[in-house]
């Protein structure tokens, strides 16, 4: 048996080919339905980058170039950043996530221990009324929020932007499902060896979730940096608006500056894309962890 | 060191009964087994002993003290868990300081991060790693130290376990079914290690299994309890022969004890269609149960005879269990339909000439009147007038 020139198996075939000759009907139907998913994520954001750099009256052009024809990039951007305390807006949209996130976790992480680790009377009333709690949304307490925050004149202050967001029921119910799956055997031993329980959340639970907390913290600083409702309803002057907020100073009831306006929405995307990025695997664990447990 | 003592311990979780009143005193130095079949309440009694549960009525005491509202950490127990319950995320040598970090440092230079702005603690701090890494050394695990218990294996998780309770020198020492996640060898290896160390540290141990030769190898005195109540508490071999009711008698010993069925006859008993003669007093015509340990049963007529008539039962083979040594030889009686009587013979048994690879299918067994333990219906044990003096106060109310 010598060679055999004119049988040309598979394993001689140019390695390109050898992985095309593998792709199957099935998968090519998979990666086209894939392909179309992503298309539909991902198209808004080249349309706003796009938009970003076309003056408002091609914004609103027919026929969608993805290459703006007068290109308008430099004017709209230069508006956002320099012609706007931009530094000042994006200073007040994260103090006022960072303080939002610090004070639900300090809140959420102890409550969810002790509805998930701790017996006490009426553990489960409580439960289900945080349960039902989720279902609220904040329209529904704006006005008398709103009302109160009047009275006690805290209007257009940090504290007003905040506050209806300090305690997250979301954050309680998911730190707790993540905890039960935390061993009592190490909490029981934590307590003979003398932990109190507050050092036991400190020392043992909290080490132990940090994926949870990573993922509950990149939800809930994207959610409250695209939030624009309750920042239109309590923010009256320049020097506490967010940058959100401040998209809307382009708009007016004669003319909307649309070019500057999808500037500032990449300006203001850009810091919770990098967050997202860095924070990517402990998100994504977080999220597959809880699901497996819960 | 101390005295452990508990009194009428009860606890309900639910409206179900896990304790039904337990009361016993533990010596200084002791080495005490709660044994019992799963679900009897004895780690919720154990649990009850650290703090970590409140028992619905009764009271724990140390040293005499009462320590009923006193938090773990101030009752100075330190406890090894079934599953080793390391801190997963420290170290071996974090985990092992941990008892003493917790109740030598104040809370703030104990916070996470605090040791660069607590100077003031660097001695206490230095003095903790010593300890820590002597015991370590102790327990042959000093080169462990830096590891995550990730990183170990099964035994030597379980070493940091009692490295951990032991770094601080508590009062007692619980220990919760610590050897049953190991493999049968290791098993064997750390519990001699866990006796050993009952004898170095002269500490009082309370240990909690399911496993019966557990606790009869390791203790000084075995409680054994069953939903909730102690049946017996004495030394190994109190409960081996000597039982106080039937319970204890079929839950101690492998393979499990000879129970045979009998009638109260003037001055003894009859078994089968034989009389036997007793001292005992026993009521006349009542129901008696007759229970003979395994080893205790020969061969009829192969065995030395003591002098006495011999019980002698003809029974036919279901079965044999050749262990090398021994051979456990498992049979039916005839004429008691579900009667089974079980034998445990050497091979190598002194002066015997017996062929027990081959014994014949029908054969007699017997056992001499002086191994057998009597009970009455109810379960209770039958003693002569002088054996009764010796029984235990629990025992009493344990019948029933």
């Amino acid at each position: 048996m010598t060679d055999a020139p004119f049988v040309t198996s598979r394993a001689e075939l140019h390695p390109l080919r050898r992985a095309w000759a593998r792709v199957t009907v099935g998968q090519t139907l998979i990666w086209l339905a894939l392909g179309a998913g992503a298309w539909i994520a991902v198209f808004p954001y080249i349309w706003m980058v796009s938009s970003s750099l076309k003056p408002t009256n091609e914004v609103y052009d027919a026929d969608f170039t993805i290459w703006p024809k007068s290109f308008a990039g430099f004017e709209n951007y230069h508006g956002v950043l320099f012609e706007q305390p931009y530094p000042l807006f994006l200073m007040n949209s994260t103090i006022v996530c960072l303080g939002i996130l610090a004070v639900q976790l300090v809140t959420a992480i102890p409550a969810g221990y002790a509805l998930a680790k701790l017996r006490f009377r009426g553990s489960a009333i409580l439960l289900g009324t945080v349960i039902a709690c989720l279902t609220i949304p904040i329209n529904v307490t704006s006005i008398p929020l709103y009302l109160g925050l009047v009275k006690l004149s805290l209007l257009d202050t940090y504290f007003a932007m905040m506050f209806p967001f300090m305690v997250s029921v979301f954050a309680i119910f998911l730190f707790r499902q993540f905890f039960k799956g935390f061993p009592d055997s190490v909490i029981d031993a934590a307590r003979v060896d003398g932990f109190s329980e507050i050092e036991i959340v400190i020392r043992l639970i909290v080490p132990s979730a940090l994926p949870a907390i990573a993922a509950f913290s990149v939800f809930s600083f994207v959610a409250h940096w695209n939030d624009l409702y309750w920042p239109l309803i309590v923010v009256q002057s320049q020097e506490k608006m967010t940058a959100t907020l401040s998209m809307m100073q382009y708009q007016s009831e004669f003319d909307t500056n649309y070019g500057r306006s999808f500037a500032a929405a990449t300006v203001i995307t850009i810091p919770m894309m990098l967050v997202f990025l860095f924070a990517r695997r402990s998100f994504i664990r977080g999220i597959t962890m809880t699901g497996v447990k819960g | 060191m101390a005295r452990l003592s508990l009194q009428g311990i009860r606890k309900s979780f639910a409206r179900t009964e896990i304790l039904k009143g337990i009361t016993l005193d533990v010596e200084d130095g002791e080495f005490i087994s709660l044994v019992g079949a799963s679900g009897c309440g004895k780690s919720t009694l154990l649990r009850i002993i650290a703090g970590l549960e409140h028992p619905d009525e009764g009271s724990v005491s140390i040293d005499g003290k009462p320590v009923d509202e006193a938090s773990p950490k101030a009752r100075n127990v330190a406890m090894v868990f079934q599953d080793y319950a390391l801190y997963p995320h420290m170290t071996v040598a974090q985990n092992m300081a941990m008892p003493l970090i917790m109740g030598r440092l104040p809370m703030r230079a104990r916070l996470p991060g605090m040791r660069l702005l607590t100077p003031g603690f660097a001695p206490l701090r230095r003095e903790i790693a010593t300890q820590v890494e002597t015991v370590a050394r102790q327990l042959r695990i000093d080169h462990l130290l830096e590891r995550k218990p990730a990183q170990l294996s099964g035994g030597q998780r379980q070493r940091v376990a009692l490295g951990r309770a032991l770094v601080r020198n508590p009062h007692l020492f619980l220990m919760d079914e610590p050897l049953s996640n190991l493999d049968a060898k290791l098993r064997v290896q750390v519990r001699q290690e866990i006796v050993e160390l009952h004898q170095n540290t002269g500490l009082t141990f309370v240990y909690v299994t399911h496993d019966q030769v557990e606790a009869m190898t390791m203790s000084n005195r075995v409680a054994l309890l069953q939903e909730g109540r102690l049946l017996q508490v004495g030394t190994p071999d109190d409960l081996y022969s000597d039982p106080d009711s039937l319970s204890v008698a079929r839950f101690i010993g492998s393979p499990e004890i000879n129970v045979l069925p009998a009638q109260a006859r003037a001055g003894g008993f009859e078994v089968g269609d034989q009389f036997i003669p007793v001292p005992h007093q026993l009521e006349l015509g009542s129901d008696l149960f007759l229970a003979v340990r395994p080893e205790g049963v020969m061969v009829a007529g192969a065995g030395p005879r003591d002098g006495r008539q011999m019980v002698t039962l003809a029974v036919t083979r279901t079965g044999m269990e050749d262990l090398g040594g021994e051979i456990i030889l498992h049979t039916a009686v005839k004429g008691l339909p579900g009667i089974d009587l079980r034998a445990r013979l050497q091979k190598e048994a002194g002066g015997v000439d017996l062929d027990l690879r081959n014994l014949p299918l029908d054969l007699n067994l017997s056992f001499s009147p002086r191994s057998c333990r009597l009970f009455a219906a109810s379960g209770a044990r039958i003693r002569a007038g002088a054996e009764r003096a010796a029984s235990l106060p629990t025992s009493l109310e344990s019948v029933g």
